[in-house]
């Protein structure tokens, strides 16, 4: 994948088909301990420790079209070629974490890409999914959460056209405020 | 600054835009969003409907993504159902080719025959 935003909608895609209701990205951008962590958190179906194990293995799939997935190991292959890991915490019937994390300044690092294109994706497809974005620059903090949006929305849904390009506006503003739009 | 008080706002206007159009069409867009949809570039192609649909305010069609329809290698693949005919499945797609798609097939109802899978596969 060209952007780690990429692999973010990917691994949520997992979260997805675990049916879970309320699903958390956390990214920590540390300049000085030269860290990148993703975590993405969610309450899906999980699976067993057996699985958790055998799923950076590209031939351990759930999909039915065919018998190999990449989702987890293109991740896992990304973040390990940058001095970092990835590690996968769940159990059946709460949920899954998967933590990733990279050295910052690695050369081979992909840039974090266009995360309010891979934000806008998972809240249009999704609409009754809560979806929270925590995202840490060296300590600023950027919080999105969709439970405040769908509140003050009432019946109107989340995916409307308006809504979705309200969002845009207000990740751009978050996104801006975090860098100064530094990696884009 | 945008604040979560602008929705109020929003709201207000879209809930009367929802009573007009409640017995509309079913024009449905499926976006393949899997590993492989996503590493072909489906994002920037989902992003462009949805552009092009606010663009021209065709708040009646549906637009939805899907998982592996299997056959990666045809990726980004995005499928159209129009009521009462049968499903098109238009692959390898990008940007400009899924705005051809919407102006031509979803607002004239006309094919854009050489995007198509058909015409892929001939």
């Amino acid at each position: 994948m060209k952007e780690i935003s990429l692999h973010i909608l990917d691994i949520v895609q997992n979260s997805i088909a675990a049916k879970a209701d309320s699903i958390t990205v956390k990214i920590v951008e540390d300049l000085t301990t030269d860290t990148l962590v993703i975590e993405i958190i969610d309450n899906g179906s999980g699976m067993d420790k057996e699985l958790a194990e055998r799923i950076k293995d590209p031939f351990t799939t759930g999909r039915k079209t065919r018998r190999v997935g990449l989702g987890v190991p293109l991740l896992y292959d990304a973040c390990t070629r940058c001095d970092g890991n990835l590690k996968i915490q769940s159990e059946r019937g709460k949920g899954t974490t998967v933590i990733a994390w990279f050295k910052h300044s690695h050369i081979d690092r992909a840039p974090l890409g266009n995360m309010i294109e891979t934000i806008l994706t998972i809240v249009m497809g999704n609409p009754e999914i809560d979806f929270i974005y925590i995202h840490n620059y060296n300590s600023k903090e950027f919080r999105f959460d969709t439970r405040e949006i769908k509140q003050a929305l009432g019946e109107v849904s989340i995916n409307e056209p308006q809504v979705l390009s309200w969002i845009k506006g207000f990740l751009e503003e978050g996104f801006n405020s975090l860098s100064g739009g530094a990696e884009k | 600054m945008k604040s979560i008080k602008d929705l109020e706002e929003i709201r207000k206007k879209t809930l009367d835009t929802i009573n007009l159009r409640k017995d509309q069409s079913g024009i449905r867009v499926v976006v393949g969003m899997a590993t492989c949809g996503i590493a072909a570039g489906a994002r920037p192609v989902l992003m462009s409907i949805m552009d092009e649909i606010k663009k021209n305010e065709l708040a009646d069609v549906v637009v939805a993504q899907t998982g592996c329809i299997g056959m990666c290698r045809l990726e980004p693949i995005v499928e159209v159902y129009r009521p009462g005919e049968e499903k098109v499945t238009y692959v390898k797609m990008n940007p400009s080719k899924a705005i051809r798609v919407i102006n031509e097939h979803i607002m004239k109802g006309k094919i854009v025959d050489k995007y198509t899978i058909g015409a892929e596969e001939k």
